[in-house]
């Protein structure tokens, strides 16, 4: 065997090596993620940032959402007035949402924390 | 003196090269910016990426690290489903960074400071993540709409507020980077104007501005991460459904 063939068959096994650990580790999303989880921090303030834009995102889009239907469907203020009501509703499960995911986030810490 | 605004102005930088629909398009200082980003981060790219080193040079060390980076990221938050769109992750995480990062550099502009661009890349990765969702699963997508387990006649109440809150995601996406950059620039340069009209005690503010200028590089590198990290959730939501 040249240098060269054994340099290829050995990354080929390292590579093996590396697909394999991935998808051990893989498969599923971690219990960790899809809840914004570890990302969405960034200290007290980004966590309480974070929070304002949700609750101003929710209104802004539902209030939206109903103006434009009001112009399409021509039922002035009724739409706007719903959409305001929908937008405030959605706001409010936002927020409880990214603190739902803190909480969890900050419990896997303290857990992790304890076990040290 | 220039008021702390005046930093976000768009200008051309050349005349106009053609016209869209009756108007002159000229190349802006964003537009530059947005090229210089993609220009850079491409030829970082592929320098670190032409000698694949065993053991890795400055450059190379530099690619290998956003890699993993962005491949641990997808792991953790899509699974092995999300290795698909890791080219897409990868360059939106690559572009929002350099745009932060040159914002901060002297004479140089945030793009990333304006609602048009983060609401336009924000736009753009709602759609896909619909699409996508739409294309996997078919009107089962829809069921992301309805939280299981709830009482069906909560339906009417419940479906229109989660469609709200589906799609209030690109807004706060997009509001999240931009009021992050624009927020901190305004800082600076109002603590900037201190360090002036204060003559010899702008020393204070000029302790304070050199250390709020490392904490803006932390906020440029975390919201580029914020940014791709939020796209993940996104992306795992409607491959995934819940």
């Amino acid at each position: 065997m040249t240098e060269d063939e054994r340099k290829a068959d050995d990354r080929d096994k390292r590579l093996q090596d590396v697909r394999r650990a991935y998808e051990r580790g893989v498969g599923k999303p971690s219990k960790a993620a899809g809840s914004g989880a570890k990302g969405g921090s960034g200290g007290e303030m980004g966590v309480g940032l974070r929070i304002a834009i949700e609750l101003v995102a929710g209104v802004v889009a539902g209030t939206f959402l109903g103006l434009m239907a009001d112009r399409w469907l021509g039922t002035k203020p009724w739409l706007l007035i719903v959409g305001f009501i929908l937008g405030c509703a959605a706001a409010f499960l936002n927020v409880y949402r990214v603190a739902q995911a803190e909480e969890k986030r900050e419990k896997a810490e303290r857990d992790a924390g304890s076990k040290k | 003196m220039e008021g702390p605004l005046e930093q976000f102005a768009i200008h051309n930088v050349t005349g106009p090269l053609f016209t869209v629909a009756g108007r002159s398009i000229a190349l802006t200082n964003s537009a530059m910016f947005m090229i210089a980003s993609v220009v850079i981060s491409s030829a970082l790219l592929l320098a670190g990426s032409g000698r694949a080193a065993l053991v890795p040079g400055r450059i190379q060390a530099m690619g290998e690290l956003f890699y993993e980076f962005i491949s641990n990221m997808i792991r953790d938050n899509v699974g092995s489903a999300g290795r698909k769109y890791f080219p897409f992750i990868f360059s939106l995480f690559v572009f929002t960074l350099f745009g932060n990062v040159m914002g901060l550099l002297p004479y140089g502009f945030a793009f990333t400071s304006h609602i048009a661009v983060t609401f336009f890349m924000a736009a753009v990765v709602f759609l896909a993540v619909t699409l996508i969702g739409l294309f996997k699963h078919g009107f089962k997508f829809f069921s992301l709409f309805f939280p299981h387990g709830a009482p069906l006649f909560t339906a009417p109440i419940l479906i229109p507020i989660e469609l709200v809150s589906y799609l209030s995601r690109p807004i706060s996406l997009s509001v999240r980077l931009f009021a992050n950059m624009t927020v901190g620039h305004v800082l600076l340069k109002v603590l900037a104007g201190f360090v002036v009209a204060l003559g010899i005690f702008g020393l204070v503010p000029l302790v304070v501005l050199v250390a709020i200028t490392a904490l803006e590089l932390l906020v440029a590198l975390l919201q580029a991460y914020i940014f791709t990290i939020l796209c993940c959730i996104y992306l795992n939501d409607s491959l995934h459904l819940h």
